[in-house]
């Protein structure tokens, strides 16, 4: 094809050049040779669309190569399930707890006046200590049911107890936004109330859980959770506990206590978020509930309060979130509040006392709130700072009975103030110093911790 | 007092309930990363609305299971997310708050991504000590084009499932956007020429699959274990390191702390180069990628 041009430009000239020849001669050349000239352009076009068609098929089977390459080099590598947490084991993971606790006051002297303490409700042991060591299994059970497990084992007085702390069986999809659990679990009253002890901010309870709940409600029963298909967020849920557990208590053969919550929540922008909850606690036919003995110094049997009557509670909480540009990760700010108001209305009575067996009516109205906030100012460290809060309003018939029961505010106004300080070398491991400035009664307590919470397995769950 | 609150609360929910069923059904796909997102978008066009929950400004490992979360998922018909324990921490929490049986694990509007490709780095022994690691494999593979385009292809596989009316439409939609692809990664892999060999220090393992397409040369990580964040000690190591032999770039991703890479950066005068981690608003993954390249790039000239 390169040598057609010049070959014409030869021949032409060539032709040109032999001017004897008659012109009739020449035009029938010239016709030979433009049929020749036509010919051959039409067959350089033909192949130039040939060798573009080439070109381009050229082409594909290059990307088509690089494709199977790749796709080879895939399967170098084996392939991969990522579905479930761990396949078919359930996610096991174990939290180690331990703390160092410095106080001014002798802890066992420990009380909260107003509020008949639970039997968890101490400040735990000075020194050393191990603290609360979980384990926890979960998994799905098939398409259609969530369980849970989780057992706490913690040591009083040198005799390790194990206490099952949850065991529960949740649907999952049930549709609709409806979610049942069944079982033993942490209500969902007030925002902590959910939370494990190892992903609290502070290495104790907020005063108004210790006050009211030993810490922590938790209670055997069934719960219901609505959510609604709304842009905000918006939940509404009720439980039918057993009612024989602190705060409530005796055995019942329906429902001894119950709750209804509501929860609304969403983001402001990017950067906020916010969460507001109203819930409410009620337990009528509460039957002997005890609180942890007090031991009166010189008397061998401890006596004992025990509270029957009706009792309610209500409670509101709200959380509001911050981090730069929504990522947690290296910096972020919460804040949280909470306020429980309880009413109660019965009879108190001293257990092991007299004879006569000491005995009040009684008329409770307790409330309390706590705030705080918490700041990661860099990804391995977080610092915060929480004030508690209660007052106490108890009535009787017999007010020495209410002191001796600890249910007078003996005129003082329970504070407390906390400062705290993280390092969190990683997910799992947190190392925390606590400052606590104790109020609770009467003479006020310097309180120090120096706390470690580690969580070995699977991963846990980023609650809000 | 607040149970009469919570009762007007409810009633004023049932109402809302009654009067909503009337909008038009568009398929409502909840993506865990803008990625999955904008892939969604490509794919499903006018017949889906798509919802991203976290931005490329947010590291998706560390997500909180907010309300705002929990509400979305609540009415979502499709879940686009990674998978391979990439949003272990949040996604299965927001699955069982949300009581929505469509997007329960093997039904179909449950899509993860990592199910449909192969991964890479995937860990033979698994401790904790090692970091943060992912049994499954390495999750940030929406760097690498052709797995890309393999998962569009089953995300399309899975909308026609889903939304069979709409089934012509996926075609379409998947033909031209892989057509689109494809022609891109041309492109790019004649503007990337230059990029071979070239020697990287990285600040978390996010580029493995970027490095694989580009043919880049991983020499050092800024974290000393994946998730742990660098300390001086790991620093002046890797400082001593590229003395001795010199990388050419330095990469993070955009919402990663860049302390660490501007410190080496200064006393290596090595280049530190902040990449974008993901599509952002409304953006089409190949603008995203021709970014990406942008950035990278202009090392060369």
């Amino acid at each position: 094809m390169r040598y057609l041009r010049p070959m014409i430009a030869v021949t032409t000239t060539l032709f040109y050049a032999n001017s004897v020849l008659a012109d009739n001669e020449m035009d029938t050349f010239k016709q030979q040779l433009n049929a020749l000239q036509k010919d051959y352009e039409e067959r350089i076009q033909m192949l130039n669309a040939r060798l573009l068609k080439t070109e381009k098929n050229t082409q594909q089977v290059n990307t088509k190569v690089h494709q199977i390459d790749v796709k080879l080099k895939q399967k170098e590598f084996s392939p991969v399930i990522s579905r479930a947490q761990n396949t078919f084991n359930p996610a096991i993971s174990l939290i180690l707890d331990g703390r160092y606790a410095s106080f001014d006051n002798d802890p066992d002297d420990y009380k909260l006046p107003g509020f008949a303490l639970g039997a968890e409700s101490g400040l735990g042991e000075k020194g050393f200590t191990v603290g609360h060591t979980e384990l926890v299994m979960s998994a799905n059970i098939d398409d259609k049911f969530y369980g849970k497990m989780t057992i706490a084992i913690a040591e009083h007085e040198a005799e390790a107890e194990v206490e099952l702390e949850e065991a529960f069986i949740q649907t999952q999809g049930l549709g609709n936004g409806l979610t049942v659990k069944a079982g033993r679990f942490f209500s969902e009253i007030g925002y902590q109330n959910v939370q494990h002890a190892h992903s609290w901010d502070f290495a104790d309870a907020p005063l108004i859980y210790r006050g009211l709940f030993g810490n922590q409600l938790i209670d055997d029963g069934l719960q219901i959770i609505y959510v609604a298909p709304t842009d905000t967020f918006l939940q509404l849920g009720a439980e039918v506990l057993s009612g024989n557990r602190f705060p409530a208590g005796g055995q019942h053969n329906g429902a001894g206590a119950w709750t209804t919550f509501a929860d609304i929540g969403g983001d402001i922008g990017i950067e906020h978020s916010w969460q507001l909850g109203l819930s409410y606690w009620q337990a009528d036919d509460v039957v002997g509930r005890e609180s942890g003995g007090h031991s009166h110094g010189n008397s061998a049997v401890e006596e004992t309060p025990s509270f029957t009557g009706s009792s309610e509670i209500n409670a509101l909480d709200l959380v509001y979130k911050w981090s730069p540009n929504g990522n947690p990760r290296n910096k972020n700010f919460k804040f949280q509040f909470e306020y429980f108001d309880r009413k109660e209305n019965g009879g108190v009575t001293m257990l092991n006392s007299g004879p006569p067996v000491e005995t009040t009516s009684y008329d409770g109205h307790q409330k309390g709130w706590y705030v705080q906030v918490v700041y990661q100012f860099q990804s391995q460290w977080r610092a915060g700072l929480r004030h508690d809060q209660l007052n106490v309003n108890n009535t009787g018939s017999d007010a020495d009975v209410l002191e001796e029961a600890g249910l007078s505010n003996e005129g003082h106004t329970a504070k407390r103030v906390s400062a705290m300080v993280e390092w969190l070398p990683s997910e799992f491991s947190r190392i925390r110093l606590q400052y606590n400035r104790d109020e609770s009664y009467e003479k006020s307590d310097n309180q120090v911790f120096l706390q470690y919470t580690m969580s070995l397995g699977s991963h846990g769950a980023h609650q809000y | 007092m607040l149970h009469q609150m919570i009762k007007i609360v409810g009633f004023s929910v049932l109402l809302q309930l009654l009067c909503s069923n009337t909008v038009y059904a568009q398929i409502k796909v909840f993506a865990c990363e803008p990625e999955w997102a904008a892939l969604a978008r490509a794919l499903g066009g006018h017949a889906v609305k798509v919802h991203s929950a976290t931005t490329a400004q947010q590291d998706p490992h560390h997500i909180q299971a907010r309300p705002s979360l929990i509400a979305k998922v609540r009415r979502a018909d499709l879940l686009v997310c990674t998978g391979a324990e990439l949003e272990v921490g949040w996604l299965p929490l927001l699955l069982r708050k949300s009581g929505n049986a469509k997007i329960q694990p093997n039904s179909p509007g449950y899509f993860m991504t990592a199910d449909h490709i192969t991964l890479l780095e995937k860990p033979v022994v698994l401790d904790r000590s090692l970091g943060d690691i992912h049994a499954a494999g390495n999750p940030h593979f929406h760097f690498d084009p052709h797995r890309m385009l393999q998962i569009a292809h089953a995300l399309t596989a899975r909308l026609t499932k889903i939304n069979a009316k709409n089934s012509g439409l996926y075609q379409q939609k998947l033909l031209q956007f892989s057509e689109q692809w494809q022609q891109a990664i041309l492109k790019w892999k004649k503007r990337t020429q230059v990029l071979r060999g070239k020697r990287i220090v990285v600040s978390h393992n996010s580029w493995v699959y970027l490095s694989q397409w580009l043919g880049l040369v991983k020499v050092a990580t800024l974290e000393p274990k994946p998730g742990i964040p660098p300390s001086s000690r790991h620093l002046s190591k890797v400082l001593g390191q590229l003395k001795q032999k010199p990388a050419d770039m330095i990469l993070y991703a955009d919402y990663q702390n860049n302390k660490s890479a501007r410190w080496l950066s200064q006393r290596t005068e090595i280049i530190s180069i902040g990449l974008p981690y993901s599509v952002a608003d409304e953006e089409s993954l190949i603008h995203w990628f021709d970014r990406l390249l942008d950035r990278l790039l202009p090392v060369e000239s």
